[in-house]
């Protein structure tokens, strides 16, 4: 029984792997966010100089070989800035989307398995997160809650959480009525262990597609709180505080402004471009759509 | 019909009352008295307690959640803490920047949109297309304060067509008020403009391929009164759905963007009030926002029936 179900799932991923790197959507997706991920990572290690290092005289120098992005009012380097910032930007948003998961898909997948009065309840529950503007929201709560990264995941997660209910929801019920189903039922599997074993990996694509958009919605929530310094405090960098800090500087330094936004775009752009990327090679019907 | 928005109008209420729950709790449990923080560190325990009673913050927490919200039924939200004044006086102020920027920004972004998602549409595959969903695809990764800052730069330090920041507020004229706005609503505009294409596009090219498209067409109907009259109204559901969640955003979204241009909003009154613990004004503020939203949705499932006669027979 185990075996043929195995080689079915290494057959599908290896030509989603084929087809993946077949789609332009994916590809340039791929590689924007690999490289975002890698100089993420690289910063652990190494950056061009030390972002915790103020150096008076070398402050707020234009663009140059020594310093390829310039520095800011302090005379840090804004590359090694934007490198480390995007730790935070990346750990905020992969956070924030894994509480919208672990929460979200559960409760949806409970009000698909359960119907009635357990489904009303879960949607209603959708409707009043929704109710609330989530940008707002999240500003209200690090704002009482006080500024921080931790603060700012959990204001970008809860919004996240009805997204992933209503995704998988939606994903589940049409799952829901298939024979396979009606077979597993029939031998005797109760909704838990069928919605672990045959609903979950069928909707699976559905999340990561869904996954992709709301790391990227997260990125750019992360960037707005900091923006508005309630996100991660200085002097850990964070691409929404320098935009922040380089406002006041337009004048006199506009690159200081550039640099950042180009990192946030970049980002968001790569994880939307792989979204549709994994989601045209998931589900080619909508192909023609996009 | 009337049985399908009878149960929207009753979920909406519903989630109205959670809403204000959800609200008055979280604000609740908040550190910090705020009659202690109306009078400073200085002032004595007894002028605190004075102040507590007259404020009601004595009462037991029932009896206040419901005096709240009965208030808030009546537009009687309550006076501010920092600014002494009745909220609604606040709100009133603020509404008269933040109601016209949203406008603009939502007709701006509609005019801008269905057009290229029209346009997109239409050349489905060619370089037209690929080019405007590219742009549109760019559009949508942009933060808007971002492109806010680069707006003021342009328009306001490099070229002086517009003010940086800051409202004259109405009185000083309609004219300066209006470009005051401009900067903030084009920037807001845009990346909920290169969302709406998308969405129209894709809508768009879904009726497009139904048969009743190909009927038309077959007997001989223009190629641009099939797209006009029958494809687009019939695409116009996800963009109405899309428009209605854009103007709750654009409405209460513009926090951040208030903040860059300094304009004395509802957003930047909610911020304001949330660092100096005003909990009335957040509270009311919140729950108009909220309600706002609801009363939105709540318009945009009745559109639909506007658009599609079929709805309105329909349960």
């Amino acid at each position: 029984m185990t075996l043929p179900a195995a080689e079915f799932e290494r057959e599908t991923f290896g030509s989603f792997v084929a087809k993946a790197f077949a789609n332009r959507s994916f590809i340039i997706g791929f590689m924007i966010t690999a490289l975002i991920a890698g100089m993420a990572l690289l910063s652990f290690f190494w950056t061009p100089y030390d972002v915790t290092n103020l150096v008076v005289a070398d402050r707020m120098q234009p663009p140059s070989r020594t310093h390829l992005f310039g520095t800011d009012q302090f005379g840090r380097d804004v590359l090694s800035m934007i490198m480390v910032g995007s730790r935070n930007s990346i750990a905020v948003a992969f956070v924030a989307v894994g509480i919208g998961m672990g929460l979200g898909v559960p409760l949806g997948c409970w009000a698909a398995a359960r119907g009635g009065f357990v489904d009303e309840a879960v949607m209603r529950f959708n409707d009043l997160v929704f109710a609330f503007p989530a940008l707002l929201s999240a500003v209200m709560i690090t704002a009482i809650f006080g500024p921080g990264a931790i603060n700012a995941i959990i204001a970008i997660g809860i919004f996240n959480i009805p997204v992933f209910a209503r995704v998988s929801r939606a994903g589940a019920l049409a799952i829901w009525p298939r024979e396979f189903i009606l077979a597993a039922r029939a031998a005797g599997k109760g909704k838990a262990l069928i919605t672990v074993e045959h609903i979950l990996p069928n909707i699976a694509n559905l999340l990561l597609v869904q996954g992709t958009i709301q790391f990227a919605l997260g990125i750019l929530a992360e960037a707005g709180l900091s923006y508005l310094g309630l996100g991660a405090q200085p002097p850990m960098p964070s691409w929404g505080r320098m935009l922040f800090d380089a406002q006041t500087l337009m004048m006199v330094a506009p690159y200081l402004a550039l640099f950042p936004g180009f990192a946030i775009v970049i980002t968001v752009l790569g994880l939307n471009l792989l979204g549709d990327g994994v989601s045209d090679v998931l589900d080619p019907k909508l192909r023609r759509q996009r | 019909m009337t049985a399908y928005l009878l149960k929207r109008f009753l979920i909406g209420a519903l989630t109205l009352v959670f809403a204000s729950l959800v609200v008055f709790s979280v604000l609740e449990i908040l550190p910090g008295d705020p009659a202690r923080l109306m009078l400073g560190m200085n002032a004595s325990e007894e002028t605190v307690q004075v102040l507590r009673e007259q404020m009601g913050l004595n009462q037991p927490l029932l009896l206040r959640y419901f005096d709240w919200a009965g208030g808030l039924l009546t537009l009687d939200f309550g006076k501010s803490y920092t600014y002494s004044v009745p909220v609604i006086d606040l709100i009133a102020e603020r509404v008269v920047v933040s109601l016209p920027l949203a406008i603009m920004a939502l007709f701006l972004s509609t005019v801008i949109a269905i057009p290229v998602g029209v346009f997109a549409a239409q050349r489905r595959g060619r370089t037209a297309d690929t080019l405007s969903m590219g742009a549109a695809q760019i559009g949508v990764a942009i933060p808007n304060f971002w492109f806010a800052l680069i707006l003021i730069y342009i328009f306001a330090v490099w070229l002086r067509l517009v003010p940086a920041g800051g409202f004259p507020g109405w009185n000083a004229g309609v004219w300066p008020a209006f470009k005051a706005l401009i900067l903030p609503a084009v920037a807001l505009a845009l990346p909920q403009a290169a969302i709406l294409a998308r969405v129209t596009r894709s809508a768009l090219l879904e009726v497009l391929g139904e048969d009743y498209i190909r009927t038309a067409r077959a007997k001989g109907m223009p190629r641009s009164h099939v797209l006009w009259r029958h494809a687009l109204r019939n695409a116009m559901i996800p963009v109405l759905t899309i428009l209605g969640l854009q103007f709750a955003f654009l409405l209460a979204g513009t926090i951040i963007i208030e903040n860059v241009f300094y304009l004395p909003g509802l957003g930047r009154l909610i911020f304001q009030a949330i660092t100096q613990r005003d909990l009335i004004v957040v509270e009311s503020v919140v729950m108009l926002l909220v309600a706002t939203v609801i009363v939105v949705n709540l318009l945009v499932d009745l559109s639909y029936a506007i658009v599609d006669p079929r709805l309105r027979s329909r349960q």
